[in-house]
């Protein structure tokens, strides 16, 4: 039997690797986008915010948790859409001018 | 369907696939023609997990939620769509800072509705359960470090500060007490206090121990280390998404964070290879410092200049050419007019391609994405293998704004401060044009003799003034 802490660090542990193993393919290129991206990606923040901010009253814990969504919400909105503009640039193929 | 059967298995089911869907949209960004996919692919991973996360709760007062969800999301938008391609490291420097926060703020939020606000007897360790207490300490010390470190990258990137190193007497004294400070204090705090005033005051004062921390890091590291800076931080953002994931025993956190984490990482490597510098030599070396108050006046001899119109005759004649654009491209906003030359080029039948630094730039990538602003096709883009061996076979060379990265000393002068470093090979090819505003020294803050070689020729300009006036000349002849 294993406790909390260690199946979330057996967790941890694989996903770093997958990471790894995906993100070295990454070309140069992209490398911008990427860290947009990632930091879009954690934003995820934002599941726990949900729950610290589920509140009717206005303690200090439900205005931490209102400030985490905040945060989180920048990250994940200003994240994905700013990777998305950028990427648009790199996709579009315009007739050459001449 | 039964609600507990939906808490305890269909929302960990989401959660999963949110997880399987996170690492699907990092392996669209492994090819520029899937990029965009993948980057939606995140979206909606993203999605997922929240509206798993909003099923889950039993009661929803939607009244922070909502306030919170609009707010973030305005600001983000606003951000996203209004800023500048060139301001790009300041932005990601700044979102780097707001998800630390967001993981700090959870993770507090944890002991204030469980212990503080509850009432309950006991130390946050037995109310939150061991794991979640043990992680909460390390989710509030890297979130928030992350917060203090990313405004001072972002106000050092803004130019809102100086970009030199400041270098405090005993930093590394004050941070290991920092550090030390905020570990054992906060641990104190989660297991051995139960008077709700003491654990107050000391969380407090962990968080302050670690906004100092951020700053302290941050501040002895100069302008051109910013791309490794930047990376680091992205990654810490990530972890303390990560150690969140711990405290709450969330899965989907645990997984994107590391995911984050492992990219920050890579990133941050690839930044110090690029450099011949150990991550170490970064963060603790103040690189920068000494060269450029100790270095003195760096004299050239045998410099040849010339103006636009003898670059323009140069060009006229060449066959092939490559652009070596660095950070000066960025200041000059000459992304647009560069594009415009080249363009003007390939009609006259030129060969033309660019030669991108992995640390051009402040950020990495950063070249990049400017000039595809710009629409310049990314096949044009060539990495520093790609391209050094082209070099010797090259009519041209026009470097816009770069210096440190085409520093022959980096190959030639054992003992350079930048020996060892891998650079892009100009001086291989048959002119190099270097258009910079004066002679004076890159981040590194040492001689380049590039400058001096016969075969090139400086253009003292802004670097859109002199790219447009080139321009102007070869449209003429």
């Amino acid at each position: 039997m294993m406790g909390a802490l260690l199946v979330g660090l057996y967790v941890f542990v694989l996903a770093i690797f997958v990471g790894f193993e995906i993100i070295t393919k990454i070309p140069p290129t992209l490398h911008t986008p990427l860290m947009s991206g990632a930091n879009a990606i954690s934003g995820i923040t934002l599941v726990g915010a949900l729950v610290a901010a589920n509140s009717q009253r206005a303690t200090t814990a439900s205005i931490l948790g209102l400030l985490a969504i905040i945060t989180a919400t920048i990250n994940v909105v200003g994240g994905f859409m700013v990777t998305d503009r950028m990427l648009a640039m790199f996709g579009q193929k315009k007739p050459k001018k001449s | 369907m039964d609600s507990s059967v939906l808490q305890t298995t269909v929302v960990p089911l989401l959660y999963l696939l949110s997880a399987v869907l996170f690492i699907f949209g990092l392996k669209g960004l492994t090819r520029v023609r899937s990029a965009r996919r993948g980057n939606a692919i995140a979206a909606l991973a993203m999605l997922i997990a929240v509206a798993g996360t909003l099923l889950q709760q039993e009661v929803i007062h939607w009244r922070w939620i909502v306030a919170g969800l609009a707010i973030g999301g305005l600001i983000g938008a606003v951000a996203a769509l209004k800023v500048a391609m060139t301001a790009m490291p300041e932005m990601v420097a700044l979102f780097n800072g707001s998800g630390g926060a967001a993981s700090a703020l959870v993770a507090l939020s944890q002991v204030w509705s469980k212990k503080i606000e509850a009432g309950a007897p006991g130390t946050p360790l037995e109310l939150l359960g061991t794991a979640p207490g043990v992680t909460t300490v390390l989710a509030v010390l890297i979130g928030t470090l992350t917060l203090s470190g990313s405004v001072v990258a972002y106000m050092k990137l803004a130019g809102k500060m100086r970009g030199a190193p400041i270098l405090l007497p005993g930093r590394h004294a004050i941070n290991a007490l920092l550090l030390l400070a905020s570990l054992v204090l906060g641990s104190l705090a989660m297991a051995t206090v139960t008077d709700v005033a003491t654990l107050e005051l000391l969380l407090w004062v962990v968080v302050a121990a670690s906004l100092a921390l951020g700053v302290m890091l941050v501040i002895p590291i100069g302008g051109a280390d910013m791309p490794v800076v930047i990376s680091l931080l992205n990654s810490y953002s990530g972890v303390a998404a990560a150690m969140t994931g711990f405290v709450l025993q969330n899965n989907v956190l645990i997984i994107s964070g590391a995911l984050v984490g492992a990219s920050g990482l890579i990133l941050t490597n690839i930044m110090c290879v690029a450099m011949n510098r150990t991550l170490a030599n970064v963060l603790f070396g103040g690189f920068g410092a000494e060269e450029t108050t100790g270095g003195g006046k760096h004299e050239y001899q045998n410099v040849r200049s010339g103006g636009v119109e003898e670059a323009a005759l140069i060009l006229e004649s060449a066959e092939s050419v490559i652009f070596v654009p660095g950070y000066g491209l960025a200041v000059a906003q000459a992304q647009h007019t560069v594009r415009e030359l080249a363009e003007e080029l390939e009609r006259r039948g030129t060969k033309v391609s660019y030669g991108i630094h992995p640390v051009a730039g402040r950020m990495p990538g950063h070249m990049n994405v400017l000039l595809a602003e710009a629409d310049v096709p990314y096949e044009q883009l060539l990495e520093m293998d790609v391209v050094n061996p082209e070099f010797k076979n090259t009519d041209v060379v026009i470097v816009v704004g770069a210096n440190d990265v085409v520093n022959p000393a980096a190959k030639k002068t054992p003992g350079s401060p930048i020996y060892g470093m891998p650079i892009l090979e100009v001086y291989e090819a048959g002119t190099v044009i270097v258009i910079k505003r004066s002679l004076s020294p890159g981040f590194a803050g040492i001689k380049n003799e590039l400058f001096e070689y016969p075969n090139t020729m400086m253009l003292f300009e802004d670097a859109k003034k002199a790219v447009q006036g080139i321009l102007t000349e070869l449209k003429e002849l």
